[in-house]
């Protein structure tokens, strides 16, 4: 018989540190093998902040260079690498305080400037790391644990639909939100990942993918029934779609 | 050598290039604007990247980017916004990166003045951010003396693997002096940073990791330990200081930056009237040169005059720590983005005379 | 002939993958693995058509697929 699935080969043999039904192994997994089919002549660089997503680089579990850059930061931090080494694949991956909140002044100029970095955004709706505060891609009528009644829109604003803002600059060149509620949004969400890599590769400009994503302890679910409330809830509040697409 | 009549922002800038930087980023703030202007067109002629961040945090992000792929990387700023930049700072100190951070002292505390002041000793000497990290911190009192320290920040950030300051202030960027700049360095003859650049991987094939995060406890207490052991190094190897009329000095005046030369004009002066004052001068104020204080022969010595343009006083700790019980400390300040008076100087001695 | 192989050791026991299976042929078992999940199993290998659902959803990379 002939293996038709493997694990990629840049993830290693041990555990990772994320929780049962985790959305940033899945697309963790997504991003290996996009990494592993797309590389430049250059080292790859994965640009990691603060969050969930660093249990990734801080346990060895993705082999890329990678630097651990501040909460909010990996924009900039990117940007910077790619224009030190244009000829290096350069990812940020980042979840959605850290990208949504304290770093959304980074996001924004770095996605208009269009340095042809990709950046890879978790939105899982919640702060997961820290134990489920409000983000600000968190749904009204979510309970959080700064939020314990729900958002409410007149309080706390309405969730914040990233994909969208970054397709409204003129620089970037390609923008998509994605799903990971079933395997045939996760096949999608690769498929969406190595399109962004593939616009760098071919020096394109900057790309953009939001991928909607679980954090069953957060959500108090179980993983499947946080797989549900995805496909039942939030694509309602973020659609799913290419946003922006100026490449084909 | 000829000597060009440079102001000290772009003379600084220069130096800079010159030293073999190929990165800049950095977000406006006055009495530093100079230095940005002169990268953004300066860089690129040579093959070097400039990036006007979208404020202080992106840039320092910026810098710890460019420093983790090897390249000789600086910003600047002044008071507030090297506030902006302190969590950054922590990560290059304790990610253990090379970067060079120049802060043209403005008033403080807060947005305070434009104008020339000594007010961000404390905040940078002591380790700009949390964490207990410290940089090494040169102070130069001339627009030389600037360009100078700039072409050195860099190898002693790299030999170390360390941001280090250059603590000027708002009369040394902004006055215009004759200097000697130094050679162009060619980058091949720069390190090359081979054993730890993200552009390659681990000898052993593995993924290099440039992180300040250690999950496993006792690793991350050995990572502090080796920063304890550089400070510590510093402190051993590299104290710096000028030493002026000293030998029979019995007032002695301790300042640096641009008040340290104000305190040379006035030694000068209380000399001819027959006093004999003598000047301290700490060339680099992290480390602080306390080796400089246990030379003095406090038997000759009558008292210290510690002058500097904060208020309230901040070098002030450094050399009571450095004279002890040793001898009487006066002070001799300004503040407010006001230019120390030499006659304020002269004025401290006499009357404690 | 199709076939799915579990690395038990690094599966967290999640059910995304039981969740996915259009033949319900994949489950979470009784027995515990080093990290105390108890995990994935496939209950009846006859039934597998290799279509690489489970695989494809499983968070942990621990489902390989032959075929």
């Amino acid at each position: 018989m002939e293996k038709v699935y493997s694990k990629p080969s840049m993830l290693p043999d041990f555990s990772n540190g994320w929780c049962p039904g985790c959305g940033h192994s899945i697309t963790h997994k997504l991003l290996a093998q996009g990494m592993e089919k797309y590389k430049m002549s250059g080292e790859s660089i994965l640009v990691v902040p603060v969050g969930c997503g660093t249990l990734s680089t801080c346990t060895g579990w993705f082999d890329c260079n990678s630097v651990a850059t501040a909460h909010g930061r990996a924009a900039a931090t990117a940007t910077a690498i790619k224009r030190c080494c244009p000829d290096s694949l350069v990812v940020a991956y980042q979840g959605d305080g850290d990208l949504a909140s304290i770093g959304m002044a980074e996001t924004i100029h770095a996605a208009n400037r269009g340095t042809p970095i990709t950046v890879i955004f978790v939105n899982n709706n919640i702060y997961g790391m820290t134990g489920g505060q409000m983000a600000p891609t968190t749904l009204i009528g979510q309970k959080a644990t700064t939020a314990v009644y729900g958002r409410n829109l007149q309080e706390h604003g309405a969730p914040i639909r990233m994909a969208e803002l970054i397709a409204g600059l003129d620089a970037p060149v390609y923008v998509a939100r994605v799903s990971l509620h079933d395997a045939k949004h996760v096949m999608q969400a690769g498929k969406a990942i190595e399109k962004a890599l593939d616009c760098q590769v071919k020096g394109l400009g900057y790309s953009f993918i939001e991928i909607l994503s679980p954090c069953p302890t957060n959500a108090k679910l179980a993983p499947v029934d946080a797989m549900k409330h995805i496909a039942d809830e939030v694509v309602k509040v973020y659609p799913l779609g290419v946003m922006k697409n100026l490449v084909d | 050598m000829s000597k060009e009549f440079l102001k000290g922002n772009e003379a600084l800038a220069e130096a800079a290039v010159r030293a073999g930087c190929r990165f800049f980023a950095g977000y406006p703030i006055t009495p530093q604007n100079e230095v940005p202007e002169y990268l953004s067109w300066r860089l690129p002629e040579v093959g070097g990247v400039f990036i006007q961040g979208e404020s202080e945090v992106a840039s320092i992000y910026m810098v710890y980017g460019a420093a983790s792929t090897g390249r000789r990387s600086m910003t600047s700023s002044s008071g507030p916004g090297i506030s902006l930049k302190t969590e950054g700072i922590t990560y290059l100190a304790a990610a253990q990166l090379p970067a060079v951070i120049v802060d043209m002292q403005r008033g403080g505390p807060a947005i305070g003045q434009v104008t020339a002041s000594q007010q961000d000793y404390l905040f940078v000497t002591r380790g700009a951010g949390p964490g207990g990290i410290r940089c090494f911190t040169f102070a130069p009192s001339t627009v030389q003396e600037l360009v100078d320290h700039a072409y050195r920040a860099f190898d002693v950030a790299d030999e170390y693997r360390a941001p280090v300051f250059i603590l000027a202030d708002a009369v040394i960027g902004n006055m215009m002096e004759n200097v000697e700049l130094p050679p162009m360095r060619e980058l091949s003859e720069l390190p090359d940073h081979d054993d730890w650049k993200l552009t390659k991987r681990g000898e052993d094939g593995k993924a290099r990791i440039v992180q300040t995060y250690n999950p496993v406890l006792e690793d991350a207490g050995k990572a502090n330990q080796v920063l304890a052991d550089k400070y510590q190094e510093w402190e051993d190897k590299l104290q710096e200081w000028e030493e002026y009329m000293l030998d029979d000095a019995e007032y002695v005046i301790v300042a640096y930056g641009t008040t340290g030369r104000i305190a040379k004009s006035a030694v000068n002066k209380l000399r001819s009237e027959g006093i004999k004052a003598g000047l301290l001068r700490p060339v680099v104020v992290y480390p602080f040169p306390k080796k400089a204080f246990e030379k003095l022969d406090y038997s000759k010595v009558k008292f210290i005059v510690d002058a500097e343009m904060s208020i309230p006083a901040q070098l002030l700790e450094d050399v009571k720590l450095s004279v002890g019980n040793a001898a009487p400390i006066y002070t001799a300040l300004s503040s407010g983005g006001v230019l120390i008076k030499e006659s304020t100087i002269i004025n401290t001695v006499k009357e404690n005379m | 002939m199709a076939k799915i192989e579990i690395n038990s050791e690094l599966c967290k026991g999640c059910g995304l993958c039981a969740s996915q299976c259009p033949k319900g042929i994949v489950a979470i078992g009784d027995s515990m693995n080093a990290m105390g999940y108890r995990y994935a199993v496939q209950t009846d290998a006859e039934k597998c058509i290799a279509c690489k659902l489970c695989a494809v959803m499983c968070p942990d990379a621990a489902i390989e697929v032959y075929k």
